[in-house]
């Protein structure tokens, strides 16, 4: 039977342009969000080369707000939510044991749409650089925030309006796959509670971006219609309101940051269980608390307000709630170091980015704890320590456990082993790079200096040229990662994986052979 | 017996505890922590920032201390028998327990903050607070028993372009290595002195006077996108937002006379990094002795003497051009956001004089109306200094009068 399907699959160019099969489907995801991470990471060069020494230095102070922008855009957008995509097409149905995705040419169009998307919302960073005049590509923060936006935004916010609605179609497709995969194609035995942490995380993220992409959505297409339309919804001149938007916005934009670290809890609950040799500590309460964190995430949104001017009734509800999520953040973190607690434990790559997760993502966590207290937010808000913060959950959280799950399941994916020099040589310098990076970051937003400046009084010079050395160090660290998957990937050299690949790890992935054939599962397996 | 890593913590504990306490300029203040600033908020806000700070430590220190312990003594070369636990009821309810009563104890001097900081009632005197791109109106409203003060002035950045303009290609504006030692465009030395250099990108040409010991209310707006007026050191930060009014107040301590910088901290355009706010606090008698030297000044109504001649109004006209107009349009006329006016028909064109004038006066397109900004007499001298600088020739003098308001 399998060897029937095997011969009917198309090569080459129409292999992958035409593909249904989850795990091509998975591969064109996590290569397309490793390139838009190189380029958005470039982006991010871009910045810290002007902001190495107070001055303007190298670019106009304009064409610095397009790069915090697009940097920002593409990070969100194209690397880390295409990422966490691709890794839920590889593993969502291995993991409960089903042959595919349940709606594959749906997943074939929701990863396609995809470089169209980028390709339309790059190319106006491209006219911007290239084209005369050099017209801006969006210059107004990747929240758009109106009128800034609106009334005010260059030509090309048209294309960033486009290529937002496409790639919300495009998450709304991938969610919808795999909401419709869990619920109806788990192998026989496989009930709600014996799920992967990974599938749950995923799913509970699945059911937040159908409820909030809309919304993004919404507030993109009002920002068209006042521009070319004649409305007026964040236009006070014309009856509107321009925090209106960042009501709409937020409503999105909360949500949308948990959407980015849920399935990465979801890894890390996967990879510290196996390196311990221990079961997951509390797989209930995991469940619940990452339930919790979604529900709560629909009521903290006014919390990147606090300085719009809400009544004081509005800012202590916001500040109570945001406060309260930091409970089943903290049972997580507690139930992770459970796992470890007297476990049998072993640091191959994997494990090094897992347990580096857990303690810069705490570090991210309790910046998050501080920034909820409304009358000293009003200090943080829009300083460098809000830049510390989110990027000390986004790129120490949520990126490097996606790099756990890469260097985790890459053998079952290529067959060979990763290169365990390259690999450590990534690890240790993404380590040490990054927290010169963000560190810093800290201390000059806590000294005053606000965020999206393109130039800086002399007080906060000396770290921001330490924090632009981590930068780079950060940024060459990556084409190590690079080199990894080349070789492993490509030219298939490495040691030989068994179909284990670990230390009898838990999970359906591996009782299938490494490299995962295309395949799998045609015959679903008994779970007692 | 105390290490050397004990003395380094203990320093740094002081520096972060002590660090900005009545600072007066920023090589006196914490590069790494808060300031307390100057009022009794901004100190409760310390207070509450530093009490989050140091639990939060505390917990981290905790977490990063038991997984440290696991990895030393629970690796499997130390451990190879791993234990089977994987739940724990008493447990798992404790540390979701304990977190949430923490909660409700930091909350609550949070909320007691919180109220304190939302009650602009009874303020003696009221500014209004207008942001635009890339500068603040600051207008005084109310003066104890004064409603009708009408006193305002326009606030830009004073750093000349020139330093900030230089690429590193070019030489650099700043040297490599500390910028506390030696810095500025002709490497210049660090000091007090060097007002365009030491207090880089935080200079305007007219401060927001505000009086010692009255309680100070903000009346905060934008005239075209969003802009947050901040002042660290009074613990102020609030958006201005084009179409509504917020709130926000401060009362400084009658010691603590002086000047302080904020800027802005919602990005607002290309020049969002360029609009300080500065601010400087006199004592109470002092403030009355100024606000009535304004009044007398806007009572007696725009200075209207016409310019003896071209040299005169182009003197008067080229600092205002590159304070007001260079950032938009180019210190050479050459353009950049703004049209350029190097050459022009409109600037050469003198059939186009009366256009020129009335797009000064009433902006045209996102050129914003110059109207409340300058005088009219300013902007007949801006003018004649555009029109015949930068190779430009547009014709005859132009005289305030001509400048029809």
């Amino acid at each position: 039977m399998s060897d029937h399907h095997e011969h009917h699959a198309p090569t080459g160019l129409k292999r992958w342009l035409f593909s249904t099969n989850h795990k091509d489907i998975g591969s064109l995801y996590l290569w397309f969000s490793f390139i838009m991470f190189l380029v958005g990471g470039l982006m991010a060069l871009v910045i810290r080369t002007e902001l190495l020494y107070p001055g303007m230095q190298v670019v106009d102070p304009d064409f610095f707000n397009q790069m915090t922008t697009v940097h920002g855009l593409v990070m969100v957008f194209g690397a880390v939510m295409p990422a966490f995509v691709g890794l839920a097409n590889w593993m969502i149905p291995l993991m409960i044991g089903a042959p595919d995705m349940a709606l594959p040419r749906m997943n074939n169009w929701s990863f396609w749409i995809l470089p169209a998307a980028f390709a339309l919302l790059l190319s106006s960073v491209v006219l911007s650089i290239f084209a005369d005049g050099n017209p801006p590509a969006p210059n107004f923060g990747w929240t758009f925030y109106a009128p800034l936006s609106s009334t005010y935004g260059p030509a090309s916010t048209d294309f960033f309006i486009l290529s937002v609605h496409m790639m919300g179609i495009s998450s709304i497709m991938g969610a919808i796959n795999v909401i419709v995969t869990v619920m109806n194609m788990r192998a026989p035995g496989m009930t709600m509670m014996k799920l992967p942490l990974f599938v749950w995380t995923w799913l509970i993220t699945a059911f937040l971006l159908i409820v909030v992409m809309p919304v993004l959505a919404g507030a993109v297409t009002m920002v068209l219609t006042d521009r070319h339309f004649g409305t007026s919804f964040f236009d006070a001149a014309g009856g509107g309101d321009p925090v209106l938007f960042q009501h709409i916005f937020w409503f999105f934009g909360h949500p949308e940051v948990y959407i980015m670290i849920l399935p990465a809890f979801g890894v890390v609950s996967a990879i510290i269980p196996t390196f311990a040799r221990k079961p997951l500590f509390g797989y209930a309460s995991m469940v619940y608390a990452t339930g919790s964190i979604a529900l709560l995430s629909f009521l903290v949104w006014a919390h990147h307000m606090f300085a719009v001017g809400m009544p004081l009734a509005g800012m202590l509800f916001f500040m109570y709630m945001t406060m309260l999520i930091s409970v089943p953040t903290g049972v997580k973190v507690f139930n992770w170091v459970a796992t470890m607690w007297r476990g049998s434990l072993t640091f191959e790559v994997p494990m090094k980015w897992a347990i580096s997760f857990v303690v810069l993502f705490t570090i991210g966590g309790l910046s998050g704890l501080m920034l909820a207290f409304t009358p000293a937010d009003i200090q943080y808000h829009d300083s460098y320590f809000v830049v510390a913060h989110f990027h000390y959950v986004l790129v120490p959280g949520a990126i490097f456990s996606m790099f756990a799950a890469v260097y985790y399941w890459l053998p079952k994916w290529t067959g060979v082993m990763y290169d365990r020099f390259w690999g450590e040589m990534h690890f240790w310098n993404s380590l040490l790079s990054v927290n010169l990076l963000f560190f810093p970051m800290h201390f000059v937003g806590l000294a005053g200096m606000p965020r999206r400046y393109a130039d800086y009084a002399l007080q906060f010079a000396d770290y921001n040229f330490w924090i632009s050395i981590g930068a780079f160090w950060f940024g060459i660290s990556q084409l190590f990662l690079l080199w990894v998957l080349i070789k492993a990937c490509f030219l298939k050299k490495g040691e030989k994986a068994t179909m284990e690949v670990w230390d009898n790890p838990e999970g359906l992935e591996w009782t299938v052979p490494s490299p995962a054939p295309h395949h799998t599962f045609d015959t679903p397996p008994i779970i007692k | 017996m105390p290490s050397t890593l004990f003395h380094r913590a203990a320093a740094l504990l002081t520096t972060l505890m002590l660090s900005g306490v009545a600072a007066a300029d920023w090589t006196q203040r914490s590069a790494e922590n808060m300031r307390p600033g100057v009022t009794a908020l901004s100190q409760d806000v310390y207070s509450l920032h530093m009490t989050v700070l140091w639990i939060c430590t505390a917990i981290g220190l905790l977490v990063f201390g038991l997984i440290t312990w696991s990895i030393f003594a629970h690796r499997k070369s130390k451990n190879p028998v791993p234990a089977t636990f994987h739940e724990n009821i008493v447990l798992e309810v404790v540390w979701t327990i304990i977190p949430f009563f923490i909660l409700i104890g930091m909350a609550i001097p949070a909320t007691r903050v919180l109220i304190h900081m939302e009650d602009t009632t009874e303020a003696e005197l009221t500014v209004r607070v207008t942001g635009s791109q890339w500068k603040w109106h600051y207008e005084y409203l109310a003066y104890e028993d004064d409603n009708n003060v009408g006193v305002g002035f326009f606030s830009n950045l004073a750093t000349d372009p020139a330093v900030w303009e230089r690429p590193i290609l070019s030489g650099g504006l700043f040297p490599v290595g500390s910028a506390r030692s030696r810095v500025g465009a002709e490497r210049e030395a660090l000091s007090a002195e060097n007002p365009n250099t030491f207090n880089y990108m935080l200079e305007v040409d007219n401060k927001l006077m505000l009086p010692a010991g009255q309680k100070v209310r903000f009346l905060i707006t934008a005239d075209d996108v969003l802009h947050s007026f901040w002042i660290p050191d009074f613990s102020v930060k609030k958006d201005a937002i084009p179409g509504f009014v917020n709130e926000s107040w401060a009362k400084i301590p009658d010691d603590a006379v002086g000047i302080y910088r904020g800027q802005c901290a919602e990005l607002c355009g290309r020049l969002h990094a360029f609009m300080p706010i500065v601010v400087e606090v006199v004592p109470q008698d002092e403030f009355t002795a100024w606000l009535e030297e304004q009044k007398a000044a806007s009572a007696e109504g725009p200075d209207m003497t016409p310019f003896a001649d071209l040299d005169e109004a182009m003197a008067m006209g080229e600092p205002i051009f590159q304070r007001a107009c260079a950032m938009c349009h180019g210190a050479e006329g050459q353009g950049g956001i703004g049209l350029p006016l190097a050459g022009t028909d409109l600037m050469n064109n003198s059939d186009r004089v009366q256009e020129n004038i009335d797009i000064l006066v009433n902006g045209r397109g996102a050129m914003p109306s110059f109207r409340a900004q300058l005088s009219p007499k300013e902007i007949a001298a801006v003018i004649n200094f555009q029109r015949h600088a930068f190779g430009n020739d547009g014709g005859d003098l132009i005289q305030p009068d001509d400048v029809q308001q």
